[in-house]
């Protein structure tokens, strides 16, 4: 498993999710406190291409042997792209939460919800 | 020991921790323990009591059957290994259990030609509105579409558990024993979130599944396709995986379990890989351990009650585990072959029973539709009185329905003699009780 | 080491176990059109019984078993299982007995139901019983779907549910099957019901609460009258679930402590064998106001002889076929009949002393294994593992894999939920003292062990039949039947 980071050009939601915007799309996922709260992951069930996903609800379930959480929004919009490679390969999101490990893109609806978002070192500093 | 705990009684254990106001303060009113002679003595005198089917040759069916148990499931059910130990959280030292559920799985997967089982549920009627639940989280709507030709227990199961989260059962009548296929078709719309069949239906007929199959899915694509199958026909029936239907379920006694006045038995549950993730109840999985043995644990666990909590599959915790030991010994012990023999002997008896019942006066065929190990007939005299004279005689003749209905059940244990006993005390027991009418 | 093989992978073309009884009446083709035939039979093993045999005992010796050593799993009241059940249960008068055979050749089946179910109405503190459900979860929905019946009844239609955050899983799943909502109460921190999290959560749209009393944190909550007062009073019902029956018979009753609902599980205090995961036995006892709504058949007496009969309109109807788990209501009522009113009280005593004393032994180690709640407990415990984690380095799961490697079956670890690296601990009374002074002595060494080695522990366990698993592999390639 990766060491704990928290890449800085990422923004952060308190539920453990973070965002990788790029211009009006955004790349969502979860965090390293996150995955290493879960163990070692071996489900994830995603949206459907197309549907919407409003900022601070849940989109998406990812499981472990022992547990199952939710997987929140940190932004609205509508899901361009899912990551396909995660049906076979869950653990992904163990090994590189930030890059491989990546969960969907949105075509964001309302970007100005960036400002509700927070820096790794706040999010970090809120981890304890 | 009182010392070490710190405290002067072991009723001051409870003074400290059970207020007063609820303390029960008087003997429970139970009569006084017994040796175990005594206890012995009192449950023989019980059982004394009743007639079971070894005082009686038995024709009774409906849904358990006398089918003959193999000594070697007494034996292996009374083994401390497997009778004693808990469901397998610790999966190290419950390889056993484990395996067992494994293979259980794939015997019934075979059996029923779905490629995904489960561990077992409780029994028949339940694992029917349990398949009703998984529709029900699949599609989200509250329309069941259920034959007539359901098990009456059946059905009354469904539409309780229905009532709670909120579905309707409309009931497809028969028509001359089989479920109307007009009546099916027209019942079933998009709203329907499943379609429920009996294989063979409570009145012993063979249905056309895979018609009926067919046409839910024309009519409601994602209606889940329920058949409820009577597990020894399906060693010659064609099972539901290749009949379009979505989730098999069934009663699991025929299969090396005992009648036990109702239970405990076993339920099968087995469905199409689409419904792998929404299974009620355990499954265990193939994998190995760190030192690359294979072995076997609980698995896909996180949509049982203990992970998912109140947004799980079902609500099982025990489910019947050492039925289902029972269950693949039993289907082990008859064998590919065996099975098949048994099914073919039932078919050929069945048939032969029916032929001499109908050819008597005042009994006819309430349908004549192919049986495989269970009839209905029509009787010009009540139903009840019948077999009421009829086990006066030794011979209980089956199951009295509604007024004038008998339905007839045959397992391996009813020979051509008793078949031709029954015949005759069936017989003088329907010519007695007509003449009673007219007297 | 002998390669594991399933029954599927033994035996060979041509052999059988059994011996068809040859067809004795004549053959007659097609009387099953061959479009409702099976073109091929199922694949099934060809094994003889030898072979049978010799492969489900060998599996029987790769399990642990409560026969062979303590089980001190928590909420589950691994007790001994006399074999006189046994015995009784196998009578062809019980065994062979058809379920609808008429009521008048099964009175002795009917007198049996009959005094188990004053039985546990005596024990309950509730008057009306139904035997029918199949386990103990069985139990909760006959028990909410009374609930809503009851509600209904008066035009009332309510949506929510309360259950404590040390709830069961399987409460708040029967709650969402029974279509309510779940609502969860806190604990205060003596590990009862948070009373003012109650008083704000209960109104008239909460159509019942669902307790366990003792509760999974091994305390009895003292303020069970207020609860039962507050529930009461904005007109919901009170369900108990009876998984901890064990430390009150004799004792307690919940109908006495205002329940309106319980469930008995009978593979628990009433020693039905647990059997590696059922069968099991979930009968009910409800009070006056809910008898209206219990599930039809009901066993009803009339000069001295036993029916079967539907006795309600209002019935929510029938949870399964027939009657129940009666093989189970032999065994428990053999119990009860030899343990009688004395016997039982003294089980539950014994119970709560046995729990009380091992958790005294392990008072020692309360610094790395604290007790979570209170001073006392009643049958069962929790110890927290978190302390021992931070300072030795391994984890509740490890402790547990450790002490298969010393005979015992482990604790409930992870469960309740409530508590951090829970270990949820639960002798029964059929444990002696010498037993409960070995585990005590078995946790203390390991955790000794692991001071100075915890690696022994983290790759525990070493020497059964199989180490740790890969449970991730399995939960993500689901491999749940043979390939053939």
């Amino acid at each position: 498993m990766a060491d704990a980071s928290y890449p800085e050009d990422l923004l952060y939601h308190p539920e453990h999710d973070w965002a990788r915007i790029d211009g009006e799309t955004a790349t969502l996922g979860i965090t390293w406190f996150a995955q290493d709260a879960l163990g070692e992951v071996v489900f994830f069930d995603p949206p459907e291409v197309g549907s919407t996903i409003t900022a601070g609800e849940p989109y998406a379930e990812v499981e472990s042997v022992k547990a199952v959480s939710d997987v929140i929004a940190p932004m609205s919009g509508e899901i361009v792209e899912v990551n396909g490679a995660l049906a076979d390969t869950p653990e992904k999101i163990n090994e590189d939460p930030y890059g491989e490990g990546w969960m969907v893109k949105v075509k964001l609806s309302d970007p100005s919800e960036r400002d509700n978002l927070t820096d790794a070192a706040t999010y970090t500093s809120q981890l304890s | 020991m009182l010392d070490a705990i710190g405290v002067g009684s072991i009723e001051e254990l409870f003074d400290r921790q059970i207020p007063a106001a609820v303390r029960l303060g008087r003997p429970l009113d139970l009569p006084a323990g017994m040796a175990e002679q005594d206890v012995y003595a009192h449950l023989r005198e019980l059982a004394a009591r009743n007639t079971s089917a070894e005082d009686e040759i038995t024709f009774l069916g409906a849904g358990m059957y006398d089918h003959y148990v193999p000594a070697i499931i007494d034996m292996l059910l009374g083994r401390s290994e497997f009778l004693t130990p808990y469901t397998p959280y610790q999966p190290e030292v419950s390889q056993g259990s484990l395996q067992v559920m494994f293979e259980y799985q794939t015997a019934i997967s075979e059996l029923t030609a779905l490629p995904v089982s489960n561990a077992s549920v409780y029994e028949g009627p339940s694992a029917v509105a349990s398949a009703g639940y998984l529709a029900r989280l699949a599609n989200g709507r509250s329309r069941f579409v259920a034959s007539a030709g359901l098990h009456p227990h059946s059905l009354d199961t469904l539409r309780t558990y229905a009532r709670g989260f909120g579905a309707e059962v409309v009931e497809v009548p028969l028509a001359d024993g089989l479920t109307d296929p007009a009546a099916w078709a027209a019942a079933i719309g998009e709203d329907t979130c499943a379609a429920f069949v009996q294989q063979p239906n409570f009145l012993g007929a063979v249905e056309d599944v895979e018609a009926l199959a067919a046409a839910a899915k024309e009519a409601a694509p994602d209606a889940v396709v329920v058949g409820a199958y009577d597990p020894i026909a399906l060693g010659i029936l064609k099972p539901p995986g290749e009949c379009g239907v979505d989730v098999c379920v069934g009663e699991g006694q025929p299969l090396g379990n005992r009648l036990d006045f109702g239970g405990p038995s076993f339920g099968f549950f087995a469905a199409t890989e689409a419904y792998l993730r929404r299974m009620p109840g355990r499954i265990a999985g193939e994998t190995t351990d760190v030192d690359g043995r294979r072995g076997f644990v609980l698995t896909l666990q996180t949509r049982e009650q203990h992970i998912r909590r109140e947004k799980a599959t079902s609500n099982i915790c025990t489910a019947q585990a050492l039925n289902a030991l029972a269950g693949v010994v039993y289907l082990s012990w008859l064998g590919r072959h065996g099975l098949v023999e048994l099914a073919e002997l039932l078919l050929q008896r069945t048939h032969y029973a029916r032929e001499a019942l109908t050819a008597l006066d005042g009994v006819e065929a309430l349908h004549s539709q192919p049986v495989v190990r269970e009839f209905a007939l029509k009787l010009s005299a009540p139903a009840g009185k019948v077999v009421a004279r009829c086990q006066e005689q030794g011979v209980n003749p089956g199951l009295a329905l509604d007024d004038d209905v008998l339905l007839v059940a045959i397992t391996e244990q009813r020979s051509r003699a008793d078949i031709d006993r029954l015949t005759e005390v069936l017989g003088a027991a329907v010519a007695a009780e007509r003449e009673a009418v007219h007297a | 080491m002998s390669a594991v093989e399933t029954i599927f992978e033994k035996g060979a073309p041509g052999r059988r176990a059994f011996v068809c009884p040859e067809l004795d009446v004549p053959q007659v083709d097609g009387l099953l059109p061959d479009r409702f035939r099976r073109s091929e039979p199922a694949r099934l093993p060809e094994i003889s019984e030898p072979e049978i045999v010799r492969h489900y005992v060998n599996l029987s010796k790769k399990n642990f078993d409560l026969d062979s050593g303590f089980y001190p799993l928590g909420s589950c009241t691994m007790k001994h299982n006399p074999r006189l059940h046994e015995r009784v249960a196998a009578l062809p008068g019980h065994a062979r007995l058809h379920p609808l055979q008429s009521p008048a050749h099964a009175q002795g089946a009917l007198e049996l139901m009959w005094n188990l179910e004053r039985a546990l109405s005596e024990i309950a503190g509730l008057p009306h019983v139904s035997l029918q459900p199949s386990a103990g979860s069985h139990g909760e929905l006959a028990g909410v779907l009374l609930t809503k019946a009851f509600h209904s009844d008066r035009g009332d239609t309510r949506h929510k549910v309360l259950t404590p955050d040390t709830a069961h899983g399987t409460n708040p799943a029967t709650v969402t099957m029974a279509g309510y909502t779940v609502v969860k109460v806190g604990t205060n921190p003596d590990g009862g019901v948070d009373l003012d999290d109650l008083r704000a959560k209960a109104d008239q749209d909460v159509a019942c609460l669902m307790l366990t009393n003792p509760n999974t944190l091994g305390v009895f909550d003292p303020n069970i009258a207020e609860i039962a007062e507050i529930v009461h009073g904005v007109g919901a019902t009170l369900y108990y679930d009876g998984a901890n029956l064990n430390a009150i018979m004799g004792l307690t009753r919940p109908g006495d402590m205002g329940f309106d609902i319980v469930h008995f599980n009978l593979h628990k205090s009433f020693t039905q064998p647990h059997g590696g995961g059922g069968p099991g036995s979930g009968p009910i006892a409800v009070s006056d106001r809910m008898v209206p709504y219990l599930m039809n058949p009901r066993i009803v007496r009339e000069d001295g002889r036993f029916d079967l009969r539907d006795t309600s309109e209002k019935s929510i109807g029938r949870l399964r076929g027939f009657q129940g788990n009666y093989g189970c209501f032999v065994r428990s009522y053999a119990y009860i009949r030899s343990l009688g009113a004395e016997g039982l009280k003294d089980a539950s005593e014994t119970a709560v002393l046995n729990a009380n004393y091992l958790l005294a032994r392990l008072g020692p180690l309360a610094e790395r294994l604290p007790l979570a709640f209170g001073k006392l407990c009643m049958h069962e415990f929790v110890l927290s593992g978190s302390p021992m984690k931070r300072e030795l380095g391994i984890k509740t799961l490890d402790l547990a894999k450790r002490l298969l490697d010393h005979g015992f079956h482990p604790p409930t670890v992870y469960f309740p939920l409530l508590v951090d690296e829970a270990l949820l601990i639960e002798p029964t009374e059929t444990e002696t003292k010498e037993t409960l002074d070995a585990f005590a002595d078995a946790i203390a060494a390991i955790l000794e062990e692991a001071a100075g080695d915890p690696e022994v522990a983290r790759t525990a366990p070493h020497t059964t039949p199989v180490r740790r698993l890969d449970e991730a592999g399995a939960a993500k390639r689901p491999v749940i039947r043979q390939s053939l």
